[in-house]
């Protein structure tokens, strides 16, 4: 549905894989630990609390809170400069503060990333995530809680 | 206490560098090979003698063409540092090591760039898809340093109270400190809050005058241990102490993924630094503090320990940072900001300069200079002395 020429991840990148692939069925999935639980992000291969290199996926609830935001301006890749100024916000999710990850903020699921008036944003408010195909890949975006 | 090893073993004996500008006609290899040229002629050493090289891993010119076209000897130490703009100390701290532990006797560590090049521009190629950890961050429009370092600013913002004074306090003080500085790229353009204020966006919070220059030019250092020094014309700038940094859990430009982002690699390096120094924060008159955006100054001054923590906005109020009654006067021929960006290497001959005292904001009386390398990076840092 969306912009042409936005920047996209390698889905099969191996140790982002699981993450898109959640991603395309609508599922925020982050990498746990296999031997103490404990969640990472990005994923990598060993946990650098106990250095197993087991892993699991484990859904999570797609509630989070903004921890900071910006609002890009031109110069900027071609097909970012056509949406400027947008927001790109940071979250931390709420099952672990320290789980963060980038993202937008949007008006709606299917919204585009400069709909919402920046000077609205405020760090700590709620949001939820949403999952916007663009191309053959799935991104999680974010609207407000 | 025991001295550090590393502790004035080393000095720069000579400095060399080349005009400042845009879209400078000489080839990075050219200019890389001017600056070293004019370094080594500062201080009276033939380039036959120069038996080490550093460097940054984003430097285009390669070791072998460096010194085939400078007429280099038998070079038996080469080294590059990585991370960008983290790495302009970590090459003198790589030849000092080099120099003081007998690898080498004469290292030259350098900077050339050409920033209108297309390649000094990572960000603004688009690969077909991303498969490092920037598929973490900029499939959503974080794509420029400028927009990593603003989330960051944000952050800092919300957690301590600082404001677009407190970054405009940065960008003037380096600005009337280039206007001193005839070689600054900016000598001729004065900056006031009101331009500030009225500046258009990049990425909010920041605006055009919190970002650094870009520039073509080159710098170079030539370092010789401390007994050899003291023969040569010019006069010696030990290092006193240097220290490179990774804290835990860190990520280049998008330090977002730890418990505290905003506790970033000048804070790793401070230990080092300081534990090798018989100087103290409170000891040090003038700095050359890493500033591709003016945010990387407030986070600095605290990582090293000349303020607390959340008190690096506050402590740029009132003048701390300019000459000649500052604190603290910072960037004293501009910096990154006004003098020109080569990848922080020019903070590093200021740090030169003013322990020779031939600066064109020379800070009386200074014994010892800090000279750091990026914040937000994996990042290296100086104190030289004279
Ligand atoms: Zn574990």
């Amino acid at each position: 549905m969306m912009e042409a020429k936005l920047l996209l991840p390698d889905v099969e990148e191996e140790n982002g894989a699981p993450f898109w692939a959640g991603a395309a069925r609508d599922e925020l999935l982050v990498q746990a630990c296999g031997a103490c639980g404990n969640w990472r992000f990005p994923p990598r291969p060993m946990c650098p609390h106990c250095r197993s290199v087991e892993t699991k996926w484990e859904r999570a609830s797609g509630n989070a809170k903004v921890w900071g935001f910006v609002v890009p301006h031109p110069p900027l890749l071609p097909a970012y400069a056509e949406l400027a100024p947008y927001n790109v916000i940071v979250v931390e999710l709420d099952e672990d503060p320290t789980i963060r990850m980038v993202g937008n903020l949007l008006a709606s699921p299917d919204g585009a990333l400069n709909e919402i008036d920046p000077s609205t944003i405020e760090i700590g408010e709620p949001v939820r995530v949403v999952f916007q195909k663009v191309d053959d890949v799935t991104l999680p975006r974010w609207v407000r809680a | 206490m025991a001295k550090a090893f590393l502790q004035d073993k080393v000095a720069i004996a000579g400095i060399g560098q080349t005009s400042f500008g845009k879209g400078i006609e000489d080839s990075e290899l050219s200019l890389g090979c001017q600056a070293i040229s004019m370094a080594l002629d500062e201080c009276g050493i033939a380039p036959s003698e120069v038996d080490g090289t550093a460097s940054f891993t984003m430097e285009l010119n390669r070791e072998v063409d460096i010194a085939r076209n400078v007429g280099f000897g038998d070079v038996t130490f080469f080294s590059q540092v990585g991370y960008g703009g983290g790495a302009g100390c970590g090459t003198i701290l790589h030849a000092a090591m080099a120099v003081a532990t007998g690898q080498c006797r004469v290292a030259v560590a350098w900077r050339a760039r050409k920033r209108a090049a297309k390649a000094s521009r990572p960000w603004s190629q688009v690969p077909a898809r991303l498969d490092d950890h920037w598929m973490w961050s900029r499939p959503f429009g974080l794509l420029r340093p400028v927009d990593e370092v603003a989330m960051l600013t944000r952050r800092y913002m919300h957690e301590y109270g600082a404001t677009r004074d407190h970054l405009a306090n940065v960008a003037i003080a380096f600005r009337k400190h280039a206007n001193r500085n005839p070689n600054a790229t900016m000598r001729e353009k004065t900056l006031s809050r009101e331009q500030y204020m009225e500046a258009r966006w990049i990425s909010e919070p920041l605006c055009l005058f919190d970002n650094c220059l870009e520039t073509d030019g080159a710098l170079a250092a030539v370092l010789v241990p401390a007994e050899r020094a003291k023969d040569l014309p010019t006069k010696p700038v030990y290092v006193h102490s240097a220290a490179q940094g990774i804290p835990p859990q860190h990520q280049t430009m998008i330090n977002y993924f730890n418990e505290d982002p905003l506790l970033g690699p000048s804070w790793a390096a401070a230990g080092q630094l300081w534990g090798g120094s018989e100087f103290k924060p409170d000891d040090v008159k003038v700095a050359q503090i890493y500033d591709a955006f003016s945010p990387l100054v407030p986070l600095s001054l605290e990582g090293y320990g000349f303020c607390g923590r959340g008190e690096g906005a506050e402590f740029t109020n009132d003048g701390a940072l300019e000459w000649p009654n500052g604190r603290l006067p910072t960037n004293t021929a501009g910096g990154g900001m006004s003098e020109a960006y080569v990848h922080g290497f020019n903070l590093v001959l200021e740090g030169v300069r003013q322990m020779r005292g031939t600066s064109t904001s020379q800070v009386e009386n200074a014994d010892s200079c800090l000279v750091t390398s990026g914040e937000g990076v994996p990042t290296s840092a100086l104190l030289l002395r004279n």
